[in-house]
């Protein structure tokens, strides 16, 4: 994994003049003032929305196996232990506004990510793998047969209260969007300083190297504890916002380990290490399946039922998934990259010529 | 030569790992300040093992010590963790210059450096420090140290342990698989600063000869156990030193017999 990101930085190495900053000053202006104004119902309600929560996700879980190092396939129990403990403070709680709810959820979420990071400090890749299915299957297990959790609903399923916050009613589908965004928006900004900090370059020399890290002083158990915190403190969020912002109906099922298996395929073909890999990773795998299911009812008809293409989606991802890490294993961030880089060189050696 | 305090001693010190591989079974040796000490020994011989116990990064790797003490600066460290020692001033540099490669080789001199919590201005004066020290790292501060030689790589690890302003540098093998060229510019640098600003080195090495030419000290271990100490220009011109490496039949007991008292 360390060679991943390796080519990662080789590639970013070669600075120009911050696209960066100008890309993402158009997106938030596209994604505050544009969409809201322009976009449908559909499209918030299927793609956007989703796909704030799923990026949301995919960036908690860049923090443990991306910048950490650490390997998880729990994902999806820590953002059903989000979405319920958001539910049960909503239910049991009314006086709570939301917005501490949601910071409520993330902890109660951060602290189960704790406990199962716990075999990280002796386990290591595969291994530390399959000990963090055990959050999977026990988590969904409990929300399946304690009936508290779900206020003794059927089969652990809960509708949630419409989302308002300080009073200013939310339940629209735009106002959904808006309030994920918002979200997604601070959490982002929040990693991001994070992985500029002392503590982001300790999380990457822990992945690098755990020996050498602790040689110098890192300290190496509780290093790994942070990452398993603060990842499922903000996988757990992404969970509320699934919960409250996309679904509104859940049930445990839902997070079930295909659910973290596609949050880690966020993060891979998205890439490694890298923030804006959440997003695009997010982003194929939210519009893919739509686009996937268009392109088989146009050339195949009658015949492309949901069967075919719940087969065909699984069969192209898998491909997509082999395709990237042979090719670009660095992601979908790198690939950008790259094409950023190709695309400056032909403008600026077109201006030389000209000029 | 003058007298120094003792900073660091080990004393018959005994680890295993897993409680049932025995790795070391008598290791003694003694660091002075303002000291260089050469740890000498061939393949298998316990050099990493006896400097990861006194670095205390053995139970990290299910190994223990078993029996003896190790003493730094007046006090028994046996127990201490990593984080602790680079704080008290015990830094190491492992084996096989293990840099962090995707960092840039600023950020991993700057990781270095983060035990002691610095401040902007005081973090780029210890930055020109080593940028002074070894020139090549200046160049190629915005590289992913993956992507940089070998030599390169060296130094950053070195560079990264200086940033923590050890009293005493610990080093594993510096001169493994690099060009003589290299070799010498690294011990040159590490000289340097056990000149000019009285640091510590203790260094494990293959290769006796870049050692002892540097080294005001040496101990020479075989199967875990140290049998030869003393100054290194005695042991420069000794044959018997020669056959260690090369594991022609000098028992360990004629060459204990033969062990000049150390300084």
């Amino acid at each position: 994994m360390t060679d991943l990101a390796l080519e990662k930085t080789a590639a970013a190495a070669p600075h120009r003049a911050s696209p960066a900053l100008l890309g993402i000053g158009a997106l938030l202006i596209v994604a505050y003032g544009v969409l809201p104004l322009v976009a449908s119902e559909y499209l918030f309600d299927a793609i956007l929305t989703p796909f704030l929560a799923l990026a949301l996700a995919g960036l908690g879980l860049n923090i443990l196996t991306g910048y950490a190092g650490q390997v998880s396939l729990g994902s999806s129990a820590f953002m059903a232990v989000g979405a319920y403990a958001a539910y049960n403070l909503a239910l049991r709680l009314p006086g709570v506004p939301f917005l501490v709810d949601i910071l409520l959820a993330g902890l109660v979420a951060a602290a189960v990510g704790l406990l199962f990071g716990l075999p990280s400090l002796r386990l290591r890749g595969f291994y530390l793998a399959v000990s963090t299915l055990a959050a999977q299957f026990f988590v969904q297990w409990v929300f399946n047969k304690v009936g508290w959790f779900s206020n003794n609903s059927p089969s652990g399923i809960v509708t949630v209260p419409p989302l308002s916050v300080a009073g200013l009613p939310l339940d629209s589908s735009a106002g959904r969007y808006l309030f994920a965004l918002g979200v997604v928006t601070a959490v982002t900004l929040a990693v991001w300083r994070l992985v500029e900090s002392p503590t982001g370059r300790a999380l990457v020399a822990l992945r690098d190297h755990e020996t050498a890290a602790r040689v110098i002083g890192i300290p190496v158990l509780r290093v790994k504890l942070l990452a398993f915190a603060v990842s499922s403190f903000i996988i757990g969020v992404a969970g509320v916002l699934w919960a409250f912002a996309y679904l509104r109906t859940v049930e445990p099922a839902g997070f079930n380990l295909d659910r973290s298996f596609q949050i880690l395929f966020i993060v891979i073909i998205g890439g490694l290490a890298s923030l804006r890999g959440a997003f695009l990773g997010a982003a194929l795998i939210v519009v893919f399946p739509l686009l996937l299911s268009r392109l088989g009812e146009a050339l195949l008809g009658g015949l492309f039922d949901s069967g075919v293409l719940e087969m065909s989606q699984r069969i192209v991802l898998g491909l997509l998934i082999v395709t990237f890490l042979i090719a670009e294993p660095a992601g979908l961030a790198a690939l950008l990259d790259r094409l950023w880089n190709r695309a400056w060189n032909w403008i600026s050696g077109r201006f030389r010529r000209t000029g | 030569m003058t007298i120094h305090e003792v900073l660091l001693s080990l004393d018959g010190v005994e680890a295993t790992y897993n409680h049932a591989i025995r790795a070391l079974s008598g290791v003694s040796l003694t660091v002075r300040t303002k000291e260089i000490v050469a740890l000498l020994g061939a393949n298998g011989a316990g050099k990493t093992t006896a400097l990861k116990a006194l670095s205390g990064l053995l139970p990290a790797e299910r190994g223990q010590i078993a029996a003896g003490s190790i003493v730094y600066d007046g006090e028994d460290v046996t127990r201490r963790s990593p984080a602790e020692l680079v704080r008290a001033g015990l830094v190491q540099v492992l084996e096989g210059r293990h840099c962090f490669r995707s960092l840039t080789v600023e950020d991993n001199l700057i990781v270095g450096g983060q035990v002691r919590g610095l401040d902007r201005a005081a973090l780029r004066s210890e930055l020109e420090r080593i940028y002074a020290l070894f020139p090549r790292l200046r160049d190629r501060r915005r590289i992913p140290a993956g992507l940089t030689s070998g030599g390169e790589q060296q130094m950053t690890a070195i560079g990264r342990a200086l940033m923590a302003r050890p009293r005493l540098l610990v080093l594993d093998e510096p001169s493994m698989g690099l060009a003589p060229m290299v070799v010498e510019g690294i011990f040159a640098a590490l000289k340097r600063l056990n000149r000019e600003e009285g640091l510590s080195i203790l260094v494990a090495e293959q290769n006796s000869t870049v050692a002892l030419r540097h080294a005001d000290r040496a101990s020479v271990l075989e199967t875990g156990r140290t049998v030869l100490d003393g100054s290194a220009a005695d042991l420069r011109d000794r044959d018997d030193i020669k056959a260690f490496y090369l594991g022609f039949g000098v028992g360990s007991s004629t060459a204990a017999a033969t062990t000049p008292t150390a300084a």
